[in-house]
């Protein structure tokens, strides 16, 4: 694309792409969340679709300068609607040498690497092992290398200002996303705006990072060491108003709408985890509609008090990630018991233990499903995109509400902080949900008494009674109770008639059937998916279309109970492939309860999958080239990924 | 930054919904058989709470009690209230989130010191640090009863017990000592035994906005037999029991052979009254944290000298006031408050059909 000519020239080519990947990397202190947060602001206010991935160490300030701290965030934007976050950049913005490192091997052959060469020290060279600079030997010869010294040109721009040196400097991130925004031909006024809100309180510095932001711009366009520049044309998207959303954000906005259809207070019970806090953050800014936010002591206290809500009448929320949900399992146990309203959200990450608190996975499936002591069944829903956090929490609450039981939202650490545009939904189409608390005695037997274990035939849903009714004066707690009436019983019928009828009630929840999308309606793969692998599972997909061959996709969001039809589908396949970010969960489950030869591919590094991976993968099981070597311990021929 | 929300001070019941009906111990009896052992100081605890109960006033579907897991934990079963059974130890986390979310009611805590102090001595502490208004009545019986006597948190050293066949190692938790230190804002302590002594800080703790707690030394004939029996015994409870009231000069003991609680440098001790210069007995001052705290250290596990009544009891906002408060604030702030417009957000696009 470029070309020498072009270099002379002082009015740079204007190139037309379909899509442009963006990677921006540097130092946990340099701010490279906030500035592919700012990019992705601007390139969807100007109404490309887009995907997605901040990637960051646990650590608040790794040492500066290590490989360890480096911070990077991908962007993937085009004028269609793309699904996942780009799997390799075309263009890297590296901001120090270990970024350099860390990021270089996905550069692909000709991709455009800008350079904070202000950075590349001999001793900040050392720290990463580079013996010689790289931006001095033929190592990059074959990448498009912009190097700009960005330090020292922010610098520069804010002489006048009066800022100290070492401040100047920091607001060199301002000066790369002015620099790639000049490239991009993106909108700068919702950068300046939000740059002057965020530091309403310190009008220097908003300044200083308004100057350097444009001073970027100016950079690209004054010199001449770029030769062209990129236009993405809009996306055409489903007609409707958008805006770009995290699925935290999403997951929070449901959680504030689930409290607006039922009718009910909401009340979040959270303890601070990585990455579900910034649910806790969210809502405690929405006091004005009516929600409760308790910062417990622990985790078990967040589920806790959220449960002694949900006895009070008000919608019971908990949010945790990790290890948290280990900790709540014995209460979420007592509210399967209880029979109360209860909304958990998961935020899975990766595990076992600590794990890796930044990174993504899904290893939680088998323990929403199974992990409590006793029979302990709830409903699970599994988002599958940033936006689809919104639909799943409102879904999960009006479950909640009307079977009485706790529900849980499986998110990942993916959806959670990956963004993307959202078609906003028209607050008045969600449907109202009646709490239907009871109000009247309602023993058969006619003596007046209230039997808190008294189901409705329909839904086996018991009666949500809350303190304050008179004559419904009642007990409930975690020893097994009689059916109907609700005294402690140790019958052993009673508890066999328990058992079976709360797995009933969760057994009967209406969930949609699964669609399935088979294009030619004769493929003989169906890739099934769950949870945030929706986007390059579907991203796979499309490229072996268009290939040529023919694969089908479903992607399953009720996972407990699952869609009613999906035996049926599993069993319509020649050959069904389960891509999880795990070790085979939903794979087991399947085999188990269909009796059908699932194939599992399966990887956890903490990343997403990328669509290129899963188009080998699902071209070799197309091809039949497939090396199918070796099994899980679960019966489940095992594919790792490929290094 | 502080907020100092300038809530006025109220008392524990006044946004609970009164009734002017006559209500006696028999309407909040529920159906269910009382099941602790012959001889069990629950009894005497249960009978006293449901006489206690309707001197309050309150609507009875107004009261809610939260237990844990323990022999204690029955009670809400045998009360008939709105009750939740927990699991163990954590039925201050939960009754937090119900107080929170209904200001309403009248919130009670049933605990033991096994589920208090052990397994849920984390969500006791933050809930006494939050000062939630609830009302916490541990029964202490220095002993595991459900699980069948193992030795528990409040369990004096060397005691032999099922796991510790050599006698226990580890020191006790002071209950006392240990809500003072979590900030408690009120607490008091009486005997299962003593009706008239434990109805008194009851009802001081129904009255009190806030977290209360209330300790109660509780018999378990079975795995403790007469473990406080030192303070039962007419020949023995006399020198031991100092019964403490707020602005009264703390004496105690027979009436001819009178004890007063002096000061010992930073500490307390007891002092023969004939003795003593009548100005340096004690008075006793319910706002005083350092002098509940000393009082909390005149009894150590021997039971040498206990102390019941009300070590402390003062006004402090309470977390659920002050919670509701915000949530008010912002809705003040924002009566109106748009779903919409949330979901919108600042920056949309449109996409025209
Ligand atoms: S074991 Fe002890 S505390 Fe438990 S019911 Fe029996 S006597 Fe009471």
């Amino acid at each position: 694309m470029t070309s020498n000519d072009a270099a002379v020239t002082s009015v740079p080519e204007v190139v037309t792409k379909d899509r442009v990947v963006i990677r921006f990397a540097g130092d946990s202190g340099d701010g490279m969340q906030l500035t592919g947060d700012r990019f992705t602001s601007e390139t969807a206010t100007f109404g490309n679709d887009l995907s997605t991935l901040p990637n960051f160490p646990a650590e608040i300030r790794a040492p500066a300068g290590t490989l360890p701290g480096v911070s990077s965030f991908q962007l993937h934007f085009a004028n269609y609607d793309i699904l996942t976050p780009g799997d390799r950049p075309d263009v890297l913005v590296a901001m120090n040498p270990a970024a350099l490192k860390a990021n270089i091997a996905d550069l692909p052959h000709g991709g455009v690497l800008i350079v904070n060469t202000d950075e590349f020290t001999k001793r900040n060279l050392t720290k990463v092992g580079y013996a010689q600079n790289p931006l001095e030997d033929d190592s990059l010869a074959d990448f498009q290398v912009h190097p700009v010294a960005m330090a020292t040109l922010t610098r520069g721009a804010l002489e006048e200002t009066g800022l100290s040196k070492k401040d100047a400097e920091r607001a060199k991130n301002m000066f790369a996303l002015g620099l790639l925004s000049w490239m991009y031909h993106r909108p700068h006024e919702s950068t300046e705006r939000f740059l002057r809100e965020k530091f309403a309180r310190k009008p220097d510095i908003a300044e200083a990072n308004i100057l350097a932001f444009r001073a970027g711009h100016a950079y690209g366009e004054t010199t001449e060491a770029f030769a062209v520049t990129y236009e993405v044309a809009p996306a055409k998207l489903a007609p409707g108003t958008y805006r770009q959303i995290t699925g935290n954000t999403a997951m929070s906005y449901g959680i504030v709408a689930a409290g607006r259809v039922t009718g009910l207070p909401v009340f979040l019970g959270a303890y601070p985890i990585t990455p579900a806090s910034d649910i806790l953050h969210e809502l405690s800014k929405h006091k004005a509609f009516g929600v409760t936010t308790f910062q417990a002591e622990d985790e078990i206290a967040g589920v806790g008090a959220a449960l002694g809500a949900s006895f009070g009448g008000v919608l019971g929320v908990t949010a945790t990630s990790g290890p948290g949900i280990a900790l709540k399992a014995e209460t979420i146990g007592l509210a399967v018991a209880l029979e109360l309203p209860l909304l958990v959200i998961d935020v899975q990450r990766g595990g076992p233990s600590t794990g890796l608190p930044t990174k993504t996975e899904q290893a939680d499936l088998l323990q929403a499903m199974f992990g409590r002591n006793g029979e302990a069944p709830l409903p699970i829903i599994a988002p599958q995109s940033p936006g689809d956090c919104f639909h799943a929490a409102v879904e999960a609450a009006a479950m909640a509400v009307k079977y009485r039981t706790p529900v849980m939202v499986l998110s990942d650490g993916a959806l959670a902080n990956g963004s993307e545009p959202w078609k906003v939904p028209d607050a008045d189409t969600l449907q109202p949900i009646d709490p239907g608390f009871a109000t009247e005695p309602n023993a058969p037997d006619g003596s007046g008494e209230f039997w808190p274990y008294l189901r409705d035939p329909e839904t086996l849903a018991r009666p949500w009674a809350v303190p304050g009714t008179p004559g419904l004066e009642h007990r409930i707690g975690g020893l097994e109770k009689a059916d109907g009436r609700g005294s402690i019983s140790y019958d052993p019928d009673n508890h066999d008639r328990m058992m079976r009828l709360r797995q009933a009630k969760i057994d009967g929840i209406e969930v949609p059937d699964l669609q399935v999308d088979d294009p030619t309606g004769d493929a003989e793969l169906l890739v099934v998916g769950w949870g945030s692998t929706y986007g390059p599972i579907v991203a796979g997909a499309r490229r072996v279309r268009g290939l040529g061959h023919r694969v089908a996709t479903a992607q399953i969001r009720n996972l407990n109970p699952l869609p009613a039809n999906l035996g049926q589908v599993l069993r319509s396949y020649k050959t069904v492939l389960v891509p999880e970010m795990n070790l085979g969960q939903l794979v087991l489950l399947l085999r188990a309860r269909y009796l059908v030869d699932a194939k599992s591919y399966t990887k956890v590094s903490g990343l997403p999958f990328k669509a290129e991976e899963l188009q080998d993968v699902f071209l070799d099981y197309l091809t039949g080239t497939h090396p199918n070597t070796s099994t899980t311990t679960n019966g489940a021929p095992m594919t790792g990924a490929q290094a | 930054m502080s907020t100092d929300l300038g809530l006025p001070s109220i008392g524990g019941l006044d946004l609970v919904p009164h009734t002017e009906d006559k209500q006696t111990a028999k309407d909040f009896t529920s159906d269910q058989e009382v099941r602790w052992c012959p001889g069990c100081g629950d009894y005497a605890v249960l009978a006293a709470v449901r006489s206690f109960l309707p001197t309050l006033g309150i609507k009875r579907e107004n009261t809610v009690f939260v237990s844990g897991i323990g022999c204690s934990s029955r009670f809400p079963y045998y009360l008939n209230t709105y009750g939740m059974h927990s699991i163990h130890g954590r039925a201050p986390a939960i009754a937090t989130g119900l107080a929170t979310s209904r200001e309403d009611l009248s919130v009670w805590v049933v605990t033991g010191d096994g589920d208090a102090l052990s397994i849920g001595g984390n969500h006791l502490i933050h809930a006494l640090r939050r000062n939630v208004n609830l009302k916490i009545l541990l029964f202490n019986n220095r002993i595991y009863g459900l699980t069948k006597g193992q030795y528990s948190p409040t369990s004096e050293v060397g005691k032999v017990t099922k796991s510790t066949p050599m006698g226990s190692v580890d020191h006790p938790f002071n209950p006392i000592s240990l809500a003072l230190g979590a900030e408690a804002s009120f607490i008091g302590r009486a005997l299962d035994s003593d009706r008239k002594g434990l109805t008194e800080v009851l009802a001081a703790a129904a009255a009190h906005r806030g977290s209360a707690l209330v300790e109660i030394f509780q018999d378990c004939p079975i795995f403790n037999d007469g473990s406080f029996d030192l303070l039962r015994k007419p020949e023995t409870k006399e020198q031991r029991l100092i019964a403490v009231r707020h602005g009264e000069p703390i004496v105690f003991g027979p009436e001819d052979d009178r004890y007063a609680v002096v000061r010992d440098g930073f500490a307390l001790k007891v002092a023969r009254a004939a003795e003593v210069d009548a100005a340096d007995i004690v008075v006793h001052d319910q706002e005083s944290h350092e002098l509940a705290f000393a009082l909390s250290r005149l009894s150590d596990q021997n039971l040498d000298h206990t102390v019941t009544g009300i070590f402390r009891n003062v006004d402090r906002t309470t977390y659920d006031d002050a919670a509701r408060a915000q949530l008010q604030q912002a809705k003040d702030k924002a009566p109106n408050a748009d779903l919409q417009t949330l979901l919108n957000g600042r920056d949309t696009w449109t996409i025209a059909g």
